[in-house]
């Protein structure tokens, strides 16, 4: 039976819509056939984050909505809209 | 005292409160560059102690006379006051090469002062995209980040690499996310990097001659991309950071804040 290793994408979406436009992205390979890096690309990889999911990409993790803490309502600080995405990638040996 | 055609304009500021960063390219003379270049090779330039006043270091450096150049002091004025403190400085050095990016970040911690530091980029020779150089996240700067907490993005819309020839200087609010970028040339590059802090209360500093430009609320305005649903946030926080450095605290863009402080007090006479 092939090996397999985990290919992590990373989406951020303009709004809790998953159909709506990426914003930023990572792409983390654990199988070792790809090297990623910061700015190594000016356009997302796919435009929504349920275009990803209909070429093969598993969502495994959702982000939760909270309300902002009293106080912080203006604040920003990092993306809130980030979806974790899973492809298994077979290798060698 | 620093020439008034060299402060920066109102819609220059308008800009750095909306982008976090200003450049400037062809701004340092070439004889100075190349000496810049031959003092970060061989480690000539002294580290000081934070917190000494600026116009104290460096006197007998070309570091010393490219930040005393009119055209640098007019930047400086404007934005931190005409006798800031040095913070501390970086030779920033990215070997041949090199493949991988640094890691997004931002200097320092999580800064809650509507008060700010400045940092200078310095680019003593040219720097075209396969030498990195420096990527900045226009926009960024109000965000609350300590550090490398930004380190899983790889990738924004609007990423902004900054590329350029030689005596090019960019200068940053002290909350730009940035990175330096992979050196896929034979060489060495260098870019020289410099924190001042202010002394004194950054109230109009700069050339106000076009203070009531109606570009000011466009250029403040502006929609990055890269935060989505965010962008109105972002323009409070540029409200509240004109406000601060207008000292108008009536001013808005688009009425988002006169909005929210509508709170009448008055009751309604019986007629």
């Amino acid at each position: 039976m092939p090996k397999q290793r985990q290919k992590l994408l990373v989406l951020y979406a303009h709004s809790p819509d998953l159909n709506s436009a990426i914003t930023a992205w990572s792409v983390y390979d654990g199988s070792d056939k790809e090297k990623h890096t910061t700015g190594d690309s000016d356009e997302p990889p796919y435009d929504s984050v349920v275009a990803a999911m209909r070429d093969g990409w598993r969502v495994i993790q959702f982000p939760q909505q909270f309300p902002a803490y009293p106080g912080m309502e203006y604040n920003t600080s990092y993306l809130k809209y980030e979806y974790i995405l899973e492809k298994l990638e077979e290798i060698d040996g | 005292m620093v020439d008034k055609k060299h402060l920066l304009t109102t819609a220059q500021m308008a800009r750095f409160a909306a982008d976090g960063f200003l450049r400037f390219d062809d701004f340092v003379p070439d004889t100075l560059n190349k000496a810049a270049s031959v003092a970060m090779e061989k480690g000539e330039i002294p580290r000081m102690e934070g917190g000494t006043p600026l116009k104290e270091i460096w006197q007998d450096n070309v570091i010393g006379e490219i930040f005393n150049l009119p055209q640098i002091q007019g930047i400086m004025h404007s934005l931190v006051g005409p006798n800031p403190l040095y913070d501390h400085h970086a030779v920033h050095q990215v070997a041949a090469h090199n493949d991988h990016g640094q890691i997004w970040h931002a200097d320092a911690i999580i800064d809650l002062r509507q008060h700010f530091d400045i940092q200078f980029f310095y680019f003593s020779h040219d720097t075209p995209r396969e030498m990195g150089g420096t990527m900045f996240l226009p926009g960024s700067h109000y965000r609350r980040v300590s550090e490398s907490d930004i380190a899983r993005y790889h990738n924004f819309k609007g990423q902004y690499p900054l590329v350029c020839k030689a005596g090019t200087v960019a200068v940053a609010h002290h909350g730009m996310w940035h990175c330096a970028q992979p050196n896929l040339t034979d060489q060495m590059r260098y870019m020289f990097k410099l924190r001042l802090n202010p002394t004194v209360r950054q109230l109009k500093l700069w050339n106000t001659d076009d203070l009531e430009d109606p570009e000011i609320n466009s250029i403040l305005h502006t929609n990055h991309g890269w935060y989505g649903n965010e962008v109105r946030l972002e323009v409070v926080n540029r409200i509240k950071f004109w406000r601060f450095l207008t000292g108008d605290e009536t001013f808005d863009v688009a009425y988002w804040l006169s909005r929210l402080e509508n709170e009448p007090r008055n009751k309604m006479q019986a007629a």
